[in-house]
């Protein structure tokens, strides 16, 4: 490890350790701001993992995080919380292998339009599966707090950054960067592009349905409407897309501002938040292609006179 | 029997409304995710003149259509054509194009909420049975069917029968060759997405007249059509009218003899098994 690396490892150690405080000093309003801004942090950093190499948008957090809730509403009384997690983690992974499978060896637009209605699907599909059985939602009471599921999302953001960091610096890493700058290069040049998606759009997918797990003790109340929120996806990929996708931590500079705004907007004109996504969008596209960390970057560049 | 003409009759609709967004998508290259939006207005359009001015929706629809074509032409000159001058390849400009178009759709949906607020709405217009093959149905959706066939019709005869339609289907085939032999290609690519704006509109009209709307209805209007148009594959009329007829079959057998909130699961299954198997499209041919 370069000298860099250890002092960026030093830094992230102490910001965690200083989120890892917010409990102790408020329970309440704060407390669900910081637990909306980890949770966000988690899904828009591992949706970056994926979407920032590749450049392929992918919707589906929502079916994910959905399949997450409903393996904790289903398994609570009979499995300890912790296996849920990780049993939720790998049934989003497997999932995602298989979208990947159907989907990644296509264009983007195919990947784009199935990952649109995978949430609405599940969802129906759900919903059907309760109507024959004849429940309707399900409780999920446990004894487990706001501050402990803030303490577990936290855990899964250090896991989630040290996996991306780990994927930076591995094989797959390095030709998934080859992968977004041509993919005929990288085909050309031995790479099963295929496969590399593929294993990559498993990392979104399994952290997505873990976050799901951890938050449904919060929810109480579970039933597939609220589970499936396919408005989750878009504030992902909007939070991602505006801080930047080209760092590491990118997306955390759009999460905490939106997060922010989103709960500001919410709480005073609860029916504009669909204009609010619509614009957000537009301001990505027109103004900040390359998010927060781009507009850092070109600054940056002018201040040291362009050499860059 | 019952089953097979009611889904046909709901095909014919799916056709108007995917033929407008091919026609956006296969020329103009804007995958337009807001489409679903311009088609819930359409319908707002149609119920707002029928509750309060008695106008038959079929007359509407000649309102609907230039007001839908002149909003397009105006997005695409404004907000899309910027997005192809500075697309470097094909798929930024695919990646630009949906963010953007997603934006599009919210800010639509946002702007109806507003207007009109979020209840579904419906009107009763042509509600009389009609009886076909020994079986009765609604007189509206035989009605707003053969309107569909008509102006699918009048879209397949123009784009094969005149110049203009010749030059958009030049410019489906490849933009870069059809600019070298005299072709103005950002103007035929505005009017193409500007006429499937219309047409999509069109459809709405249509459809509000036997389905229930409201305000955030479009997206899946937006994922029906798309499916369809990959089924039939890009730029392919007959395709797209055939898988429109044939997506509209399945979900009505879907809805009768199974569950009538399993559609979009349906449509998916379709959708999967095309994408394994012809990824192409129905009738396209193998890429080499």
């Amino acid at each position: 490890m370069s000298s860099v690396e250890i002092r960026n490892l030093i830094l992230t150690a102490i910001a965690l350790g200083v989120c890892i405080l917010l409990p102790m000093a408020d329970s309440g309003y704060w407390l669900s701001i910081g637990l909306s801004i980890a949770m966000f942090t988690v899904l828009a950093t591992s949706w970056a993992l994926f979407s920032g190499p590749t450049h392929y948008i992918s919707l589906a957090t929502a079916a994910f995080f959905g399949v997450g809730t409903y393996t904790t509403g289903l398994g609570f009384e009979t499995l300890p919380f912790w296996s849920l997690v990780a049993l939720a983690g790998m049934f989003g992974a497997l999932m995602a292998a298989l979208v990947g499978l159907a989907t990644l060896r296509l264009s983007g637009v195919y990947f784009v339009i199935f990952t649109l209605g995978l949430a609405e699907l599940v969802r129906q599909v759900i919903t059907w599966a309760q109507n024959q059985s004849g429940q309707k939602g399900l409780y999920v009471l446990t004894d487990i707090t706001e501050a402990m599921i803030y303490w577990m999302l936290i855990a899964l953001a250090a896991a989630v950054y040290l996996t991306g960091w780990l994927i930076g610096r591995s094989r797959l890493g390095f030709a998934l960067r080859i992968i977004g700058d041509d993919e005929t290069v990288a085909a050309h040049s031995g790479i099963n592009t295929a496969r590399a998606k593929v294993l990559l759009f498993m990392v979104p997918g399994a952290v997505a349905a873990m976050t799901g797990a951890i938050l449904a003790p919060r929810y109480v109340y579970i039933e597939p409407s609220l589970a499936f929120t396919p408005m989750l996806s878009f504030q992902v990929v909007i939070m991602a897309l505006l801080g930047g996708t080209g760092r590491l931590w990118g997306p955390l500079a759009g999460v905490v501002p939106f997060t922010l705004l989103w709960e500001s907007i919410s709480s005073n004109f609860p029916n504009q938040t669909t204009l609010l996504l619509g614009l957000s969008f537009l301001l990505i596209v027109y103004a900040l292609p390359r998010g927060f960390v781009g507009l850092l970057d070109r600054l940056r560049q002018r201040v040291t006179g362009g050499v860059s | 029997m019952d089953i097979l003409i009611t889904g046909l009759l709901l095909g014919g609709t799916y056709a108007l409304i995917a033929m407008g967004l091919n026609l956006q998508y296969g020329v103009a290259r804007i995958m337009n995710l807001a489409n679903g939006e311009l088609l819930v207005a359409g319908g707002f359009g149609a119920f707002f003149f029928y509750t309060s001015g008695q106008v038959s929706p079929f007359l509407t629809i000649f309102l609907v259509a230039p007001a839908a074509f002149g909003v397009s032409w105006v997005i695409y000159r404004i907000m899309l054509r910027p997005l192809v001058n500075r697309a470097k390849s094909r798929g930024q400009l695919e990646t630009d194009s949906i963010l953007a178009t997603f934006g599009l759709s919210f800010v639509g949906v946002g702007l109806m909420l507003a207007a009109f607020g979020g209840d579904y709405f419906n009107y009763s217009y042509l509600a009389r049975p009609i009886t076909l093959a020994g079986d009765t149905f609604a007189l509206n959706r035989v009605a707003s069917f053969l309107a569909a066939v008509v102006i699918c019709g009048l879209l397949y005869l123009w784009l094969n029968r005149t110049r203009a339609g010749l030059s958009i289907r030049a410019i489906a085939v490849s933009p870069d060759s059809a600019r070298l032999v005299g072709i103005d290609v950002p103007r035929m690519a505005a009017i193409a997405f500007a006429l499937g704006g219309a047409v999509t509109a069109v459809g709405g009209a249509l459809i509000s007249t036997y389905l229930t709307l409201d305000a955030s209805a479009g997206v899946i209007f937006t994922l029906k059509a798309l499916i369809i148009v990959i089924m039939g594959g890009v730029g392919d009329v007959r395709g797209t009218i055939v898988a429109a007829l044939f997506l509209g079959v399945v979900e009505t057998l879907v809805a009768s003899l199974i569950d009538p909130g399993l559609t979009l699961a349906a449509a998916y299954a379709l959708f999967i098994l095309v994408l394994l198997f012809r990824p192409q499209g129905l009738f396209g041919k193998t890429p080499t």
